[in-house]
């Protein structure tokens, strides 16, 4: 793997100068005109924004209630089935976990496949795969298909016959780095980032040439300035200058080098600004006591030029993570009106349980709130300093090794994982799937072994005291850090969210639930139960003049793992373990579309 | 490290050495029954041993990804506590030290994870004490102190990097 792909900064900028042709900003024009086209769902969270919000509104809070089965496909793939499925005209591309499997479907035909392509890869990436062998879907961009393999390799595919145009590997998976994420095309190239924070990989986000595969900047999350693409002077921190190798002052010694801070979430972009927003994850490992400092830039909300890879500005939600709290859940881009002022925003759901509204042009921190009462780590964030207020009680560094950090709310899973919310600029809402789960988390010392698991703490998961129920979706108000509503779930909500202009809001259970509620108050309005639990995300486009919501089923993933035997620990001493049952209880395996719409 | 390699080797080498002493222990504490030996021991009040209890602890940094909480298998790793019913220690050490593989499921080979191999007694002693159903799910309450011997291994199988 090449560790590093520009010697310098500025030899990158060069390159990228040199390389950039009127062609490739026309596909860039294209691929925006297509994302606004509301038949479609051309990208992987349906526009750059990463709003997951459809204009369409044939389907409507009246009608809903009579939605049906139009037709399912099976991908043959049992294990968990992240993602969703793009729409491009009259084709539908579904993908699928481990072997990665990708369909053409032909939607004048009842779904038809048109072609299949299956890439051969070495099973040995199977076991170094932390939490199941998702992968959350394909992009589109300039007639191909990007798939991101488990093995990290980036193919692109002839989008009308499945042809291999290029491929390229990222990463080494015999180093325990793999590739789940789905490809972002934003001018002329594919961005993906990288999965492996539990084998002390290091992150980076890349971005490819669309037309040649060839790498034309890599953005790591941690190293000198020359790979973490940092001015120390002009990328800013809260609006202060990260100085002088900011992605190495921070660690002890060599430490960085197997940081963590992987990319595996969605990146989103702004066209205007030509940002390019994602966030990164845990550092390694997660014994906080073997690696002091404040481990930047893991837990980084990273804005960065599109086109150069420069980092714009950082904001590092949780120094020093003590608790496996990744950064990396999308970035939702949104103009609403703050104090009266027209802003715009950057909306961002973090694993540790606090709802952060940012200015995207600055950096600027605006709001920092909970949007899970349970959250009990830190009081609050210091709007100031962007520094959280931590508890000593829950913090599992205070309590050191070998001891057993009790009650920490939320779990490592986060008060929200990666399943994206949504965002309506009807309703001016938030949609967002959350866990409701909390742990008791021992660290303990670990040595590194290149690709084997390198975690370092034991934890016991189990509900917020006094509650049953392990998740909720909620409505929230960004500008003021406010809970609108919220619908309690039996089990955490894995599944990303659609918004549409129809008032209706959609997202899937790990019962298998494909339930669709009112935008404004929450009210269940339709629920269908699909063939397995639902860890997708739900989309929408039209075919004919007819609108279509469609997801994939097919349990798994880290809820396949925490959920499936039902969680333990502190429930059996409560008496509750009864109130908790199995998921398995509930749903099986297998990967399946379901597409639905009204009836004729 | 420049040296992982051979600590590597040595780790697999020495498994053996830790193995039978462990044993010996589990020997002396727990009184063998003539048909069995167990190679946990659980006091009336329910204390586990410490290796047992350490075996809880690893398990879940190293194997629960895959084989779930409390051994009790998930969406795709089998669960160990009906596997160990029928699997031998020996079958066991085995498939942990080379991996397995059957269609799309695949065990990795542990051989040379230290996390692991360091602990792999302690791993089996809880994993064994759970499939026969002499502990239930979740971490167990009370547990013996860490032994010397424990400490001292532990200290050589890990290194200080």
């Amino acid at each position: 793997m090449p560790r590093q792909l520009c010697v310098s900064v500025s030899a990158c900028a060069l390159a990228v100068a040199l390389t950039s042709q009127p062609a490739v900003v026309f596909a860039n024009d294209d691929l925006m005109k297509l994302a606004k086209d509301p038949n479609q769902w051309v990208m992987p969270a349906g526009d750059y924004a990463n709003t997951r919000y459809s204009a369409l509104e044939q389907i409507n809070k009246t009608n809903v209630k009579n939605l049906q089965v139009a037709w399912t496909f099976s991908t043959g793939v049992l294990r968990g089935h992240e993602g969703g499925p793009l729409v491009i005209g009259d084709m539908m591309y579904v993908h699928a976990p481990f072997p990665n499997t990708v369909f053409a479907l032909d939607l004048k035909n009842g779904g038809q496949i048109v072609w299949k392509y299956e890439p051969k890869q070495d099973p040995n990436v199977i076991p170094v795969m932390c939490c199941d062998t998702v992968n959350r879907g394909v992009a589109y961009g300039e007639g191909k298909i990007f798939l991101h393999q488990a093995d990290t390799t980036l193919v692109a595919l002839d989008a009308k016959t499945g042809k291999v145009e290029w491929s390229v590997k990222d990463g080494d998976p015999s180093a325990g780095e793999t590739g789940t994420s789905a490809p972002l095309v934003v001018k002329g190239k594919v961005l993906i980032g990288n999965s492996g924070g539990e084998f002390g990989v290091r992150g980076k986000v890349t971005a490819y040439d669309i037309k040649t595969g060839k790498p034309a900047w890599v953005g790591w999350s941690m190293g000198p300035d020359s790979d973490t693409l940092m001015d120390p002077q002009k990328t800013t921190a809260l609006g202060k200058p990260v100085g002088k190798d900011s992605g190495t002052a921070t660690w002890q010694g060599d430490q960085w080098k197997i940081g963590g801070g992987t990319t595996w979430g969605w990146i989103s972009y702004d066209p205007e600004l030509n940002l390019v927003y994602y966030g990164t994850g845990n550092p390694s490992t997660w014994n906080p006591v073997q690696r002091p400092g404040d481990n930047k830039w893991s837990m980084t909300i990273f804005a960065r030029d599109a086109d150069t890879g420069m980092a714009k500005w950082v904001y590092q939600m949780t120094p020093h993570d003590e608790w496996d709290y990744d950064g990396v859940n999308e970035m939702i881009l949104a103009n609403q009106k703050i104090g009266g002022q027209d802003r715009k925003l950057l909306v961002h759901f973090d694993r540790n349980g606090f709802g952060y509204t940012l200015d995207r042009a600055t950096g600027e921190l605006l709001v920092a709130e909970k949007f899970d009462p349970a959250v009990n780590w830190a009081t609050k964030v210091d709007l100031k300093t962007g520094l959280p207020e931590r508890v000593k009680k829950y913090s599992t560094e205070a309590s050191g090794q070998d001891v057993n950090t009790k009650g920490i709310c939320p779990a490592a899973l986060g008060s929200k994982d990666q399943q994206p919310a949504a965002f309506s600029p009807k309703t001016g809402l938030f949609y967002v799937p959350t866990n409701h789960v909390c742990m008791d988390y021992e660290p303990f010392k670990v040595a590194y072994t290149a690709g084997q698991p390198y975690v370092g703490a034991t934890l016991s998961m189990f509900p917020p005291e006094g509650k049953t129920n392990l998740g909720n979706f909620i409505a929230w108000d960004a500008t003021t850090g406010k809970i609108k509503w919220s619908i309690p779930e039996p089990f955490s909500v894995w599944s990303g969210a659609l918004a549409t202009a129809g008032g209706v809001v959609f997202y899937g259970t790990l019962e298998g639930y494909l339930k669709a509620v009112d935008a404004d108050t929450g009210k269940e309005l339709y629920r269908f139960k699909t063939p397995s639990g639902i860890i997708g995300n739900v989309n929408t486009f039209t075919h004919g003049g007819k609108q279509y919501v469609a997801v994939l089923s097919g349990i798994g993933g880290w809820a396949g793992i925490g959920m499936a035997a039902g969680l333990t620990g502190e429930t059996e001493g409560l008496g509750a373990v009864g109130a908790y049952k199995a998921l398995s209880q509930y749903t099986q395996l297998g990967g399946a579309l379901t597409v639905f719409a009204l009836p004729n | 490290m420049s040296c992982r390699r051979s600590t590597s080797a040595f780790v697999a080498a020495s498994l053996i050495a830790i193995a039978t002493s462990s044993m010996v222990i589990a020997q002396t504490e727990n009184k063998p029954s003539a048909d069995e030996e167990k190679p946990y021991s659980i006091a009336a009040d329910g204390t586990v041993d410490w290796s047992t209890f350490n075996g809880y602890r690893r398990y879940h940094a190293s194997c629960h990804v895959c084989h779930g909480p409390d051994g009790l298998g998930s969406s795709f790793g089998p669960n160990l506590t009906d596997s160990l019913k029928t699997m031998p220690q020996e079958q066991f050490m085995e498939v942990v030290v080379n991996g397995k593989q059957d269609r799309e499921k695949k065990m990795p080979a542990l051989g040379t994870d230290r996390n692991v191999m360091c602990y792999i007694n302690d791993i089996y002693a809880y994993l064994k004490a759970r499939s026969d159903g002499a502990i239930g799910r979740g971490r167990p309450a009370k547990y013996g102190k860490k032994s010397e011997e424990a400490a001292q291994a532990e200290a050589n199988c890990m290194g200080t990097d």
